[in-house]
């Protein structure tokens, strides 16, 4: 099966090492935060990653990872677009997002599905990408065009392909969660596992952990459905503030180019200790 | 900017096509090799300029017993627009004399059964259409969540087959006599959203009502909602914030879950003059109720996020003149 039709696509990510899909049936479960600390603490550990934004209508990333506002940078190149790296001069952040490509961020899209594959199709096909070692793919909430068209686009490149399911708690997100499992039994997108959001929240005054939107369904779902369960991430207001406000700080230290401001600023959260037993499981995963 | 165009709809095929008809509104209708032999491919190869979609008359005679149209819509997904809008069903079903109906267009990922409490329940069908299925006498919804053979199943489709199912939705389904329809919807600004505007201008929507948290990364998809909103022309009732200020049963004291980072939902309002109608607190209660698909509000009236949703739906009955 290796030996498969060499397309645009394929060619483009000939060096990309893995692709991770980031899938959840219900929207606001964190699936571009999981995104972004996954790529952080990849990043973290010495690999070359990118990060690729697929929530067309809503992106999230841009903001996330505090590129967009004064440094909109996709150029062109003979070699394609460049992405715009989230860690300047080091070069192993590569990160593409259509908020790239807007004017203003209040600008709308409107698109319908076939914009929108046209429009994945281009990120993937046209973006100098270059070497990694990990491709992290964000994407919408539920199972549509988009996840279609990237399963399509990427299906010569089936062997690199998985997947890690982001869920809440509660009984409302793992209905959605289920389908979304469903999806990638019929598409046979292999699952890395499951991670469980927003489980629980810690009072900053007395401490006392409240689950807000209850907690351990995640986990007895993965045992159910044979997925592994990757772990469980309370929510973390220090993490929120990191993530909301990256843009505005970085612009603030733009005199300081050489480190990583952002990823220094999540090793501080308590989620970067959780988060690593996660990223574990995930590197695991491909040895 | 892109203009809502006008979808080929997948019922438009004739009964007596062939089994490979490419659609009437294909650009190979009439000219494809399935064409040959059918009595109609005169018709589709005479390439006359395609009419409006056949299923707006329906829609807007279905529409006409419909007195008010309200949409649910927030960029960002999971910030509360399904637990809204089935509040906002409960509390207008509270008065036995009002009529109101849920739909949900969120084709991929349909939460409204769980909420209300019909997990099991399946569509039937009768001579005047498809039966929507009723919580109580005077509150029904549709869901595509009915229509499935198990909560398992996933809905794969892409934007034709979704606008077709929700063009259906408005044409087929027995409504009845409505005083409120209540649309709630997936995230984003897609195919869904440009469908129901569609499927509705003729009808008229009366308002979007917009959910929010309050942090930056959810205002910045409510500030794109915003601008489809004023693009496509409806007419915005209202912001409310949910999620903002969680009460600790321990200590009682108040804390900031999602930071308003950027001044939250109140300042945006103000930054785009649209009416802020309130914020809701976060009460781990409401996701409890929406779990087990009982009303927050009848379960809880003391709580203050009962208080805030009540207010913030009177405030959105002002907003449209109903009050008596």
């Amino acid at each position: 099966m290796a030996a498969s039709v060499e397309t645009p696509i394929s060619r483009r990510l000939k060096h990309v090492r893995h692709i991770i899909i980031v899938l959840s049936g219900k929207g606001g479960v964190g699936k571009s935060s999981v995104s972004t600390q996954l790529a952080l603490s990849l990043h973290a550990r010495g690999n070359r990653v990118g990060i690729l934004d697929t929530d067309l209508t809503g992106p999230s990333l841009p903001r996330m990872l505090g590129v967009g506002r004064s440094d909109t940078g996709v150029h062109q190149s003979s070699e394609g677009w460049v992405p715009v790296y989230a860690d300047g001069a080091e070069q192993r952040m590569a990160v593409m997002s259509v908020g790239f490509l807007v004017k203003s961020r209040d600008d709308s899209v409107v698109w319908r599905g076939p914009k929108k594959n046209a429009m994945i199709r281009q990120f993937l096909s046209d973006v100098r990408w270059g070497e990694l070692d990990f491709l992290v793919i964000d994407t919408p909430p539920g199972t549509s065009d988009e996840h279609l068209s990237l399963m399509e686009h990427l299906a010569p490149l089936s062997s690199r392909l998985s997947s890690v399911i982001v869920t809440t708690p509660q009984a409302v997100a793992l209905s959605d969660v289920i389908k979304c499992l469903s999806f990638t039994r019929a598409v046979e997108l292999p699952v890395i596992g499951l991670v469980e959001n927003m489980s629980g929240y810690v009072c900053p005054c007395c401490g006392e952990v409240s689950n807000i939107f209850s907690t351990g369904g995640g986990e007895a779902m993965a045992t159910r459905e044979g997925v592994d369960f990757l772990g469980r991430l309370p929510v973390d207001t220090e993490l929120v503030e990191v993530l909301d406000d990256a843009a505005m700080e970085a612009e603030a230290e733009e005199g300081a180019q050489s480190s990583f401001g952002l990823l220094e600023r999540y090793k501080k959260t308590p989620t970067f200790g959780l988060f690593a037993g996660i990223a574990d499981k995930v590197v695991a995963f491909f040895d | 900017m892109i203009a809502v165009q006008n979808v080929p709809n997948p019922s438009s095929i004739p009964e007596n096509a062939p089994e490979h008809c490419p659609g009437t509104e294909s650009e190979l209708a009439g000219r494809s090799d399935a064409c040959n032999g059918c009595a109609n491919q005169e018709i589709c190869a005479s390439n006359l300029p395609k009419g409006p979609d056949p299923a707006l008359p329906f829609i807007r005679a279905r529409m006409a017993d419909v007195k008010r149209k309200v949409l649910v819509l927030s960029g960002k997904g999971g910030v509360g627009k399904s637990t809204f809008t089935a509040q906002l069903g409960w509390a207008l079903a509270a008065d036995d004399a009002t009529q109101t109906g849920i739909m949900d267009v969120d084709i991929c990922g349909p939460s409204i059964p769980t909420i209300l409490g019909l997990t099991h329940e399946q569509i039937h069908s009768s001579a005047s259409g498809w039966s929507p299925v009723y919580v109580q006498d005077n509150l029904c919804a549709m869901s595509v969540g009915f229509m499935l053979p198990s909560q398992r199943d996933a809905v794969m489709w892409r934007g034709p087959k979704k606008n077709g199912l929700i063009s259906q939705f408005l044409k087929d389904v027995d409504w009845g006599v409505l005083d409120w329809l209540v649309i709630d919807t997936p995230p984003g600004t897609s195919d869904e959203h440009l469908s129901v505007v569609q499927y509705l201008k003729e009808s008229g929507i009366d308002g979007a009502v917009l959910i929010t948290t309050p942090q930056e990364v959810a205002l910045q998809d409510v500030r794109r909602e915003i601008d489809f909103c004023r693009k496509v022309g409806i007419r915005i009732l209202g912001l409310v914030e949910n999620m903002s200020g969680f009460v600790c049963p321990n200590c009682k004291t108040e804390s900031k879950i999602f930071k308003p980072s950027s001044g939250g939902g109140k300042r945006l309002a103000e930054e785009t003059n649209v009416e802020f109608l309130g914020s809701v607190p976060l009460d781990p209660r409401i996701g409890k109720s929406a779990d087990y698909g009982v009303s927050f509000l009848e379960e809880f009236p003391d709580s203050p996020a009962s208080q805030a949703y009540l207010d913030i739906i009177d405030r959105i009955k002002e907003v449209l003149g109903d009050t008596e």
